[in-house]
C-alpha cells in the first residue's frame, strides 16, 4: 500500500500541491483525475522520487521514501514501472533498446531471451515488426505504447502511467484498458493512473481520486464517485464548460 | 542605479559559486561511479568514438595548417638574425608544448563539446534523463562518466595526431617552400625537443579532456526550459569549456616551466 500523507510542493511562488493526502491500495487500480496544470504528473514524480516534496510524507508499505537517500531509492524504484506523459524514449536506442533497457541493466538474460520478452511485450499493446524502428520514426500514440511496453517490461509490482491513452485511437484505447485489467488479475500490479479519458476510467477504476486546487477533494469507487454531487466533480466529470471551475 | 548594478554582480557571482560547486559534485560522483562495477565498455568505447575518431578531420586540418603558418612566420623572425635553422625545434616545440593541445582542445570543444551538452539537454528536458532514473538506473554512472573517461583518453591521442601533422606541415613549408637543409632541419628538431616537452602537452590535453567533458556534461545534464534552454546550454559549454581551456593552460605553464 502507498501513503501519501500532507505532500506540498511548490515551484518558486506557485503552490502545485498543497497538503495532497491519498491512499493507494495494494493490487487495485487508482485512477487520478483532475484538471491540466492542477499537478498530477507533479504527484506522481513525487512517488518515483524524480521530485522531493517541501513537507509531507509517502509511505510504501512501512517504508517512509521521500526522505530516503538516492542510494537506497534505488532499491525501491526496481519495484516500480513508470510511463512518463510525453513517453520519454530514449531517441538514441531502437524500440527493442528501449522496452530491452531495463532487462539489460537489471537481470542476467542474454540478447535472445531480452527480444523474446520484448516482442511479447510489444505485442500486448498492439506492436508488430516495430523492433528496429527508431523513436524519431513512430507515431505519437506508437511512441505512447512502447513506453506502456517498457514501463511494464519488468512485470513491475506497481506502475504508475501518466496519461496512457492520450493519442490513442478509440479501439486501442480499450485495449490498453484490457491490457490493464489483465495484468491486475493475474500479476496483482498495483497501478496507478493519470488521465482525462473518462470512460477509460469508468471501465478500470477500482477508485477514482480528484485533484483540485493542490489537494484530492473527492475519492470513491466509480459508483460513487458517479453518485457524487460535488459540483466541481461534477462538472469535470459531464465534461461542461459552464460551473464553478472556470475557463478563462 | 548603483544597487542594481551590485545586485545583478551579487546574483552572477552566487551563480558562479552555485555552479562551480555542482560541477565539483558531479565530478566526485563521476569518479566514485567510475571505478564501481558494472562497467559498461560500450558506452565508453562509443563516446571515445565520437570524441576521437569523428574530430579527426578537425584536428588535422587545423594543426597542419597552424604548423606551416609557424613555419612561414618563425622563418621571417629567424632569418633577422640568420637563425633560420632553428625553424624546426620553433615549430615542434610550439606545438608540442602549446599549440597541439590548446587548439586540440579548442577545436573539441567547439565540435564534441556542444554536440554532448545538445545531446544531455535534449534528454533532460524531454524527460530521457528521468526515465533512466525511473528504470534505477544512475544518470551520472550511465551518461556522465563514459563521456569523461573518453574526454581523458582521447584528447591526449587527438593532441599527438594535432602535433605531428603540424610537425609534418611545418616541415613542407620550411624544407620545400622556404629551402631549408632537410637534414638541418629534422636535426635541430631531435636536438632541441625533449620527451618532457611531449609529457608537458599530453598532461595538458588530459586535463582539457576532462574539463570539456565535465562542463559539457554539467551545461546538458542541468538544462531547463526546452529547444532554447538547450541551445544555451551548448553555448555555455563551449563558452565555459574554452575559457577554462585557456585559464587552465596559463596556470599550467607557469607551475611546469
Ligand atoms: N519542474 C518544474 N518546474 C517548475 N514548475 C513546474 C515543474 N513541473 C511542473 N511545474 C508546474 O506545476 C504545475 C503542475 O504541472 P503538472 O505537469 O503536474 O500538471 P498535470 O496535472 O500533469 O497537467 P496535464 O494534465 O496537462 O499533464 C504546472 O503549473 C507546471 O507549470
Ligand atoms: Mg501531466
Amino acid at each position: 500500500m502507498i501513503k501519501i500523507i500532507n505532500l506540498k510542493k511548490s515551484f518558486g511562488d506557485k503552490k502545485v500541491l498543497d497538503g495532497v493526502n491519498l491512499e493507494i491500495e495494494k493490487g487495485k487500480i487508482t485512477v487520478i483525475i483532475g484538471r491540466s496544470g492542477e499537478g498530477k504528473s507533479v504527484l506522481i514524480k513525487h512517488i518515483m522520487g524524480l521530485l522531493r516534496p517541501d513537507e509531507g510524507s509517502i509511505f510504501l508499505d512501512d517504508l517512509e521514501i521521500t526522505s530516503m537517500r538516492e542510494r537506497d531509492f534505488n532499491e525501491v524504484r526496481k519495484r516500480f514501472g513508470m510511463l512518463f506523459q510525453g513517453a520519454a524514449l530514449f531517441d538514441s536506442m531502437t524500440v527493442a533498446g528501449n522496452v530491452g533497457f531495463p532487462l539489460k541493466e537489471h537481470t542476467d538474460l542474454n540478447d535472445e531471451d531480452i527480444i523474446k520478452v520484448v516482442r511479447e511485450k510489444l505485442k500486448r499493446v498492439g506492436l508488430v515488426g516495430v523492433e528496429e524502428m527508431m523513436p524519431a520514426e513512430l507515431s505519437g500514440g506508437m511512441k505512447k505504447r512502447v513506453g506502456l511496453a517498457r514501463a511494464i517490461v519488468m512485470d513491475p509490482e506497481i506502475v504508475l502511467f501518466d496519461e496512457p491513452t492520450t493519442g490513442l485511437d478509440p479501439i486501442m484505447s480499450d485495449s490498453i484498458s484490457d491490457l490493464v485489467l489483465d495484468t491486475q488479475r493475474v500479476l496483482k500490479t498495483t497501478y496507478i493512473l493519470i488521465t482525462h479519458d473518462i470512460p477509460f476510467t469508468y471501465k478500470i477504476a477500482d477508485k477514482i481520486a480528484m485533484l483540485h486546487e493542490g489537494k484530492i477533494i473527492e475519492q470513491g469507487s466509480v459508483e460513487e464517485m458517479k453518485a457524487n454531487p460535488d459540483p466541481i466533480l461534477r462538472q469535470f466529470l459531464e465534461g461542461r464548460a459552464e460551473g464553478p471551475i472556470k475557463v478563462y | 542605479m548603483m544597487r542594481e548594478y551590485l545586485e545583478r554582480l551579487g546574483k552572477t557571482a552566487e551563480r558562479f559559486v552555485d555552479s562551480t560547486g555542482q560541477m565539483a559534485l558531479m565530478l566526485a560522483q563521476a569518479a566514485m561511479y567510475a571505478f564501481l562495477p558494472p562497467i559498461k565498455f560500450r558506452n565508453i568505447f562509443k563516446q571515445m568514438e565520437f570524441v576521437g575518431v569523428q574530430s579527426l578531420f578537425v584536428v588535422i586540418l587545423t594543426g597542419s595548417f597552424t604548423g606551416m603558418v609557424l613555419a612561414l612566420q618563425s622563418y621571417n623572425a629567424l632569418k633577422r638574425f640568420g637563425a633560420e635553422s632553428l625553424v624546426g625545434p620553433t615549430v615542434a616545440l610550439s606545438m608540442a608544448r602549446e599549440l597541439g593541445p590548446v587548439l586540440t582542445g579548442l577545436m573539441v570543444t567547439g565540435r564534441a563539446g556542444s554536440a554532448m551538452a545538445t545531446e544531455l539537454g535534449t534528454m533532460r528536458v524531454t524527460e530521457q534523463i528521468d526515465a533512466l532514473i525511473t528504470m534505477a538506473v544512475n544518470p551520472v554512472k550511465y551518461l556522465v562518466v563514459p563521456r569523461i573517461l573518453a574526454g581523458i583518453l582521447m584528447f591526449p591521442i587527438l593532441t599527438i595526431v594535432t602535433d605531428f601533422v603540424g610537425v609534418v606541415g611545418g616541415y613542407m613549408i620550411g624544407v620545400r617552400l622556404l629551402g631549408i637543409n632537410p637534414g638541418v632541419y629534422i636535426g635541430r628538431t631531435i636536438d632541441f625537443v625533449q620527451v618532457d616537452d611531449i609529457v608537458t602537452g599530453l598532461t595538458k590535453s588530459i586535463v582539457f579532456g576532462l574539463i570539456t567533458t565535465l562542463v559539457a556534461s554539467y551545461h546538458g545534464f542541468y538544462a531547463t526550459g526546452g529547444a532554447e534552454g538547450v541551445g544555451r546550454a551548448a553555448t555555455s559549454s563551449v563558452v565555459l569549456g574554452s575559457v577554462l581551456i585557456l585559464v587552465s593552460d596559463y596556470l599550467m605553464s607557469s607551475f611546469m616551466v
